[in-house]
């Protein structure tokens, strides 16, 4: 017996296991956690503020006649945006109305009908840098291509600019959403000996739409934001537009050319402008949130 | 009426048809136009360089790498260099990314460790998200009527006390480059957290679970662990925030200034590349309209390598956990 007593571990003092909030090692856990929730409330303050002024400054601006009057020269007092928004609502149109199918149709080959060969990891790639492409040098790239060769600015010219800028938007995202159908369903429709176009339109376009519209919504949002490629390529305009080869006014660039006069009618123009236009983004985004539920996410 | 599965399955009106000739051409003509349209992005691309060089060509060939190195842009006397433009776009992005990385990298912690209830990580999330949809000409103008007057007191004080040193060695007299880059910095945060939240999500989660089991607390796991490992992801998100930042226009063209001014002061007005193609393009003559292309193509340059450079990275980071999981 005395044996097995001697064979016992000596006793150890154990560390005590309770938390102890005057650790350093516990200080510095709680100092960096209150850090971050710092940082985030921070990083939150921008995006309140600019919504806070745009409500305060512009929200006593809106009424029927900033929504449609023309905007004001210099002394005059009065006047409106309305030539801006739709200016702004043509030039997204034609955007959309050159880059969505483009893009799609670009995406289904990435996605679907070729994923893995050399052309399209070049495209891929080239979209992706794309999207980092600054958006004034879109707006120099069409003065040189079309403005020049017109000899006009034209809201042509401003809708080809967003469209560039639009395309590899469309594209990656389209290409994401297609990719989430999954292969099973598609194996089936083959199976059954559907073409490959008949599998596209019946099975990938309709299951993946919700994704492609997120992304396609995104990309008109920010296209109705951007004021760079519009710059000399719609220029601007006083009036309403009569057709669509003339300069063209649009609520970005109204909002920057206001911003700068030493008016007070101009400037609150320029903050009711922008709570439009705000507004007209926010919308978009929150849709696209709502229409993006995609069945196929974990 | 008992269903008769028979009479449907044979009936000549039946669904399931081999596909006609007509849908063979059909399906033919769509992916040639697929093939086509993803082919259009690499024409596009290459368009786009080849007329940014050829509407630049005259520009180069007068003023060559000098070009590059001038620190004059007098139309008048037709002596341009963009130096000044270079140096205020990469400092004025170097700032916003040093104020944005950290804010955006701090945010991805946030976002992904499980600081909060899943439901208010999502209301951060789309604020986040948001913060990206406002668009740039609105934070211009949010950055004159807002920004710009809450830190003129604070550049004074700056200025005042710690003058001598030279990050604060003049006056704000108004738009310059410290309310530029604060601006800046809050465009690139949510593309900076995105990719950065991104890169902790892919970490397995066994490796977080073997910190924890070593005794390891949150915040020791977060740095010891997580940051290392997502690092490459970080770097992406880093290096992809700077391209943005380098060719934002909008914002800077109405905060900087636009002087043609080299200084380490954050406080003196500066210029950038892309500010400075929207403030003389459109008054702009036929010769300062050269110059100004050889301008773009200089910005293109700068993105597409800093833009590339990121990608490569991404993908890299991408492929860290590929079938580790």
């Amino acid at each position: 017996m005395s044996e097995i007593t001697q064979q016992l571990p000596p006793v150890v003092e154990f560390p005590s296991l309770e938390k102890d909030s005057f650790d350093i090692r516990a200080i510095k856990n709680s100092t960096l956690t209150l850090m971050v929730w710092g940082i985030a409330i921070m990083a939150s303050i921008p995006l309140f503020s600019v919504i806070f002024m745009l409500i305060s400054e512009g929200g006593s601006r809106i009424d029927i006649e900033a929504l449609t009057e023309i905007p004001p020269a210099g002394f005059e007092t009065g006047g409106g945006f309305g030539n801006a928004i739709i200016g702004t609502f043509v030039m997204v149109g034609i955007a959309s109305l050159i880059s969505i199918p483009f893009g799609i149709m670009a995406a289904l080959h990435l996605a679907i009908l070729d994923p893995n060969s050399k052309l399209t990891t070049i495209s891929r790639f080239l979209a992706k840098v794309l999207t980092g492409f600054p958006s004034i040098l879109a707006g120099v790239f069409v003065y040189a291509v079309i403005v020049i060769t017109t000899g006009t600015y034209s809201a042509w010219a401003g809708g080809v600019a967003l469209a560039v800028l639009m395309l590899p938007t469309v594209t990656l995202a389209a290409e994401e959403a297609m990719r989430q159908v999954p292969q099973r369903m598609k194996d089936a429709a083959y199976g059954m000996g559907c073409t490959r176009t008949q599998v596209i339109m019946q099975v990938v376009l309709p299951t993946g739409l919700p994704g492609i519209l997120t992304g396609v919504i995104l990309a008109v949002a920010g296209a109705a934001g951007e004021s760079a490629p519009l710059l000399f390529t719609a220029l601007f305009s006083n009036y309403y537009m009569a057709e669509l080869a003339e300069p063209t006014a649009s609520l970005s660039i109204l909002i920057y050319n206001f911003s700068g006069m030493p008016f007070d009618n101009q400037i609150e123009l320029a903050w009711a402008a922008s709570l439009v236009l705000v507004v007209l983004v926010l919308f978009f985004n929150i849709l696209a949130r709502v229409v993006g539920r995609s069945k196929f996410k974990e | 009426m008992v269903y008769d599965p028979f009479k449907h399955a044979s009936s000549d009106r039946t669904l399931s048809a081999p596909p006609s000739a007509f849908d063979y051409m059909k399906d033919k003509v769509f992916r040639s136009f697929a093939y086509c349209c993803a082919l259009a992005i690499i024409l596009l691309v290459t368009y786009i360089v080849f007329e940014l060089g050829s509407q630049a060509l005259p520009a180069i060939k007068t003023y060559g790498l000098g070009f590059v190195t001038g620190t004059t842009w007098d139309a008048n006397q037709r002596e341009f260099g963009v130096l000044p433009e270079i140096w205020g776009t990469l400092y004025s992005s170097l700032i916003a990314l040093a104020i944005g990385g950290v804010l955006g990298v701090g945010i991805a912690i946030f976002l992904t460790q499980s600081f909060v209830h899943a439901k208010l990580e999502l209301v951060f999330r789309t604020i986040i998200e948001l913060l990206a949809a406002i668009p740039s000409v609105v934070y211009g103008l949010w950055g004159i009527y807002v920004l710009i007057p809450l830190l003129r007191p604070v550049a004074q004080w700056f200025y005042e006390t710690l003058g001598w040193f030279p990050f604060f060695g003049t006056e704000l007299s108004g738009p310059g480059l410290a309310p530029a880059s604060l601006v800046l910095a809050i465009m690139i945060l949510p593309t900076v957290a995105a990719i950065s939240a991104d890169a902790f999500q892919r970490i397995p989660y066994k490796v977080k679970e073997a910190a924890y089991g070593m005794g390891a607390t949150k915040w020791e796991v977060i740095l010891k662990v997580m940051l290392p490992t997502a690092s490459s992801g970080i770097l992406a998100g880093l290096v992809l925030g700077f391209g943005r930042a380098l060719g934002e226009t909008m914002a800077l063209a109405m905060l900087i200034g636009n002087v043609n001014n080299i200084s380490l002061s954050l406080f003196a007005p500066a210029n950038t590349l892309a500010s400075l193609l929207a403030s003389t393009f459109p008054e702009a003559g036929e010769i300062e309209v050269q110059a100004l292309m050889y301008a773009a193509l200089v910005l293109l340059a700068i993105t597409f390598i800093v833009n590339i450079a990121g990608l490569a990275v991404q993908q890299y980071a991408m492929r860290k956990f590929e079938g580790k999981k």
